[in-house]
């Protein structure tokens, strides 16, 4: 086993499968039946695949593990693949959203079917790789390179006003990358290689670190994304297709969480805690500011786009709180909530398939024709306010336990976003669910089908493994955490010593 | 014996001799003879491409020191011929059906060609003139060479006038180096500044100046672009994939050779204004073409924009920064010619189009020939894991080395406003709604548009030998 490289394999194999689409030709309606099948089947052989790597997963080791090596462009600049604790289980999450997010187009999309399962191969392997990688140009090439099916996802098959949304979500994005590609550039020259592992043991002057901080959060913050540069989300969310959203906000976000945790904390310890309070008060205004915004919306996916918002400025205090509840209950909240929103948008989907609106105004009394409909809906309302016994509350309560320890004012209004989540969760819910069954053309509308059961299921189970039993998972967290931390108390301890010396 | 002597210039002495050759076989044979003597011009280029490959590796001067061949003339002529034949192929079929196929067109193209292997290698202001000459007016000719249509005439004209200024400027920066270092010879030049022999006064300083002026004219540097869109959109579409390419690297391996050699240990002298120019030249680029219409004026601002980036590369003045320069037209080249594949294949029942819009819903229509396009768009705005991204990576790596943080950051900016409009492309062929689609295109254009595609995706699989072989160039200079 020693010579298969399972984490190339991973991220490849969704290629593979894009060749396979791209061969079977014939007749639009055969083209296209085909190219569903071979998509669902090479997401679920990656999914499986990608097992393997947990699988293999050592939970006692706090490096890397299951490294690949190999020249590349040369001058210190390697083929470097590998995962520790915290990339481990987005590996996991992205393959096993991917199946489900073409499940979920099975119906929806009917034109130019081939051309968007390939978007969504390529997709994943970018997604993957961005995990995976362990150089800072491979990890940039991934990063980047996700922006191309993304734009097409939205731009080809997006709602009405698509064209405006793509736009904005590539340039916005685009933007804040070239700044961190200046950033990187510099540190490799001063470091000689892209290496990560390397570079996270470089001790960059603590001047320059706070430039190259702001570059890396330059594009970290609008991935995120974080108030203020929140607003590409909105507009993408609303106008991709049910599936661009799950991907959307099930892993794209993640990327920039995992930036800050692969990048920004260990590269630039001193800078991450000077820059500390500004993170903190950006997350905190995102967390109250998009909550409320999200109430007023009459657009469902808008809503849950904003809180979406919200939800990721928990997320990036629990990972500035540089406390192992903090950090782990920041990861575990990623993984939670691309599984939960991912649901959410899901749940939109399933109605807006069948009444082509998603405004809030137009539905109401759902339950009486839907009630499958209505109890999954239930389910993920519930998980997205976090209540006990759901994912959500695992990753928010060990957020704010770590971040009453850092800043009680910080978790005091971090708290008051979770009251605000549950009044806007509840209040979509009532409006869309609960009442009098009027409208007439839902009078007619279908229960969830068996399609649409298959994609539920399996995101039911896991959001209450994590919510009940979330050990397996924090367990792949804990040497990687307590690594990080130590390094970052090291370089802290290292900068207080020496400025000792100096007085 | 003479003949070791001329041997460095054997590959310049071969195409000269074929272009008169070719030029005897269109006069005897009349216009009917142009696909031969297109094809020969094709053949001749890529012997004289063996030549040069034969040449050995190692830097050496001759012609009384006027010329001078190493690994860093070696890599910019295979460039230069490379995309020169290129050209040539993808002009045949055009010429054909526009009813412009005269036998003078590919002699014309191989005349240039030959210019500009003159400039590659030039290691003296005369060969360097020289060389310009040559290539700008046999390029002035093909530019006006449809001459009843009045849009390209003027193109022509326009190309004509400007470039004879621009000549101006460059012999009057040259006789005052000459008047102020008492040599037209780069080596000596070299060796009076490095030994603090010559003065490095401002009456240098204005030569260089002018010098830089006539060479950022060849290259459509801002502020001597004007010319370029007018005549870009002006002149026949297989001129402008000729213009886009080629010349670009011609004039581009002279500024560096200059800007190296002569005047390399004045670095501190120069740089400003590369930088400066450098800085003009992607902004331009990237803000001008946002509201343009035609694919053609597109490309020309499109270019001007890729030529602010390579003089990132020349701004840092340093091996690394010439590496990166190499690099970036390498590739430049290779997603120019491809783009100017699809261009030339852009063809209704009714003739050439050249409106962006006429592109829309080419996804739908002609799947391939927009997933091509769509890939070089990607790539000119530097999206990785496209080559174009690499070609920025070592530009901007090369400008960060030698301190120039400033003009790196403003670089990478525009490149980000500059893929506005590239994406714009790729939306109307991809977003809107599909229009009457374009006639099938010639096999040859198939085949070129795919085998750029191929490389410009793939690029990133395998890069080490480009990277390796521009390192090797690079040093050339530096040694």
């Amino acid at each position: 086993m020693a010579d298969f490289n399972i984490l190339s394999w991973v991220t490849f194999l969704p290629l593979a499968g894009v060749v396979l689409i791209m061969l079977t030709g014939g007749k639009e309606e055969v083209a296209a039946r085909n190219a569903r099948a071979v998509a669902l089947l090479t997401t679920l052989v990656t999914f499986v695949l990608s097992l393997g790597i947990w699988y293999m997963f050592d939970n006692s080791q706090g490096g890397f593990q299951m490294v690949e090596k190999a020249e590349w462009l040369g001058g210190g600049i390697n083929y470097h693949m590998g995962v520790d604790g915290i990339s481990m289980l987005f590996i996991i999450l992205t393959t096993f959203l991917m199946p489900i997010c073409v499940l979920a187009s099975w119906d929806a999309i009917t034109t130019r079917v081939r051309e968007y399962m390939i978007a969504f191969l390529i997709m994943e392997t970018l997604m993957i790789g961005v995990f995976c990688a362990l150089d800072m140009v491979m990890f940039y090439l991934f990063f980047e390179a996700g922006l191309i099916p993304m734009f097409l996802i939205i731009g080809i098959w997006g709602g009405k006003n698509r064209v405006y949304a793509s736009y904005k979500f590539f340039l916005y994005t685009l933007l804040g990358s070239v700044l961190m590609l200046a950033a990187m550039i510099t540190m490799y020259v001063i470091a000689g290689t892209t290496d990560i592992p390397t570079l996270m043991a470089t001790n960059f002057d603590s001047n320059l670190q706070l430039w190259l901080w702001l570059a890396f959060f330059a594009s970290f913050a609008v991935k995120v994304p974080m108030w203020p540069v929140h607003t590409w989300l909105p507009d993408a969310h609303v106008q991709a297709p049910t599936a661009g959203s799950v991907i959307l906000a099930g892993v794209l976000l993640k990327m920039g969480g995992y930036g800050l945790l692969r990048f920004s904390i260990p590269m630039f310890p001193e800078a991450s805690e000077y820059f500390t309070p500004l993170v903190f008060f950006m997350s905190v205004v995102a967390i109250i500011y998009t909550s409320l915004v999200a109430l007023v919306q009459k657009d469902m996916k808008k809503l849950i786009a904003y809180s979406s918002v919200a939800h990721m400025g928990f997320i990036t205090i629990g990972v500035f709180t540089f406390t192992q509840q903090g950090l782990e209950g920041g990861i575990l909240q990623m993984i939670s909530h691309g599984i939960v929103s991912g649901a959410l948008f899901l749940c939109v989907g399933v109605v807006y398939d069948r009444l082509h609106t998603r405004e809030i105004a137009r539905y109401g009394g759902l339950v009486h024709r839907m009630p499958k409909y209505a109890l999954i809906f239930m389910f993920f309302t519930m998980a997205t306010i976090g209540l006990p016994g759901t994912s959500g509350f695992v990753g928010e309560f060990l957020i704010l336990v770590g971040a009453y320890q850092v800043s009680t004012v910080t978790a005091f209004f971090a708290t008051t976003g979770v009251i605000l989540g549950a009044a806007y969760s509840l209040w979509l819910y009532r409006r869309v669910v609960f009442g009098e069954l009027v409208k007439e053309d839902l009078k007619t509308m279908l229960d969830v089908n068996k399609r649409e059961i298959a994609i539920f299921v399996p995101l039911i189970a896991v959001a209450l493994w994590i919510g009940v039993y979330p050990d397996p998972f924090l367990d792949v967290m804990h040497a990687s955490v307590t690594n990080l931390m130590e390094q970052h108390q090291a370089s802290m301890e290292m900068v207080k010593s020496s400025l000792h010396a100096a007085k | 014996m003479v003949l070791p002597e001329i041997s460095i210039a054997l590959p310049e002495i071969f195409l000269a001799v074929a272009a008169m050759a070719l030029l005897m076989i269109g006069v005897f044979r009349g216009n009917g003879s142009t696909g031969l003597v297109s094809w020969l011009a094709v053949l001749s280029i890529g012997v004289a491409a063996v030549l040069v490959l034969m040449g050995s590796g190692e830097a050496k001067s001759g012609l009384s020191d006027l010329y001078r061949v190493d690994a860093f003339s070696n890599f910019m002529k295979l460039l230069a011929l490379g995309a020169s034949a290129l050209a040539v192929i993808m002009s045949m079929d055009f010429n054909k059906r526009e009813k412009m196929a005269r036998f003078e067109f590919p002699i014309l193209m191989l005349i240039a060609v030959l210019g500009m292997m003159v400039m590659i290698s030039a290691y003296d202001l005369m060969s360097m003139y020289l060389g310009i000459e040559l290539m700008s007016l046999s390029l002035y000719v093909t530019a006006a060479f449809r001459r009843d249509s009045l849009r390209a005439t003027e193109a022509g004209l326009k190309y004509f006038v400007l470039g004879a200024l621009s000549s101006g400027m460059l012999l009057y920066g040259a006789s005052l180096v000459y008047g102020f270092t008492g040599s037209t010879n780069f080596g000596v030049i070299a060796d009076g500044l490095s030994s603090g022999r010559i003065e490095t006064g401002l009456g240098l300083l204005v030569g260089i100046v002018f010098l830089i002026a006539g060479l950022a004219f060849k290259v459509s540097a801002v502020p001597f672009h004007m010319w370029t869109p007018d005549v870009y959109e002006g002149v026949p579409t297989p001129v402008t994939a000729f213009f886009a390419a080629a010349p670009k690297v011609a004039g581009m391996a002279l500024f560096i050779r200059t800007f190296a050699m002569p005047f390399g240990d004045v670095v501190a002298q120069w740089q400003q204004i590369i930088v400066f120019i450098s800085i003009l030249t992607m902004a331009l680029g990237a803000f001008a073409a946002i509201n343009q219409k035609n694919i053609k004026r597109l490309m020309a601002y499109s270019s001007i924009g890729h030529i602010g980036y390579a003089l990132v590369g020349l701004a840092a003045g340093t091996e690394e920064g010439v590496r990166g320069i190499l690099i970036y037209m390498t590739l430049y080249v290779i997603m120019n010619i491809g783009t100017f594949a699809i261009i030339l294949s852009m063809r209704a029942k009714e003739g050439m189009v050249e409106d962006i819009n006429e592109l829309a819903g080419l996804g739908k229509t002609k799947p391939y020939m927009a997933a091509l396009l769509a890939m070089f768009m990607f790539s000119l705005a530097g999206i990785p894991p496209l080559a174009g991204f690499f070609g920025k990576f070592y530009v901007f790596l090369a400008a960060i080395d030698a301190g120039l943080y400033p003009l790196a950051i403003i670089g990478l900016v525009t490149s980000a406003v500059g893929a506005f409009y590239y994406l714009r492309i790729v939306k109307v062929m991809y977003f809107d709604e599909p229009k009457e689609g374009f006639v099938p295109m010639q096999r040859s254009m198939g085949v070129i548009m795919g085998v750029c595609g191929v490389i410009t995706l793939l690029f990133f699989v395998y890069p080490a030998p480009l990277l390796s072989s521009a390192a090797h160039a690079a040093s050339a200079l530096f040694n």
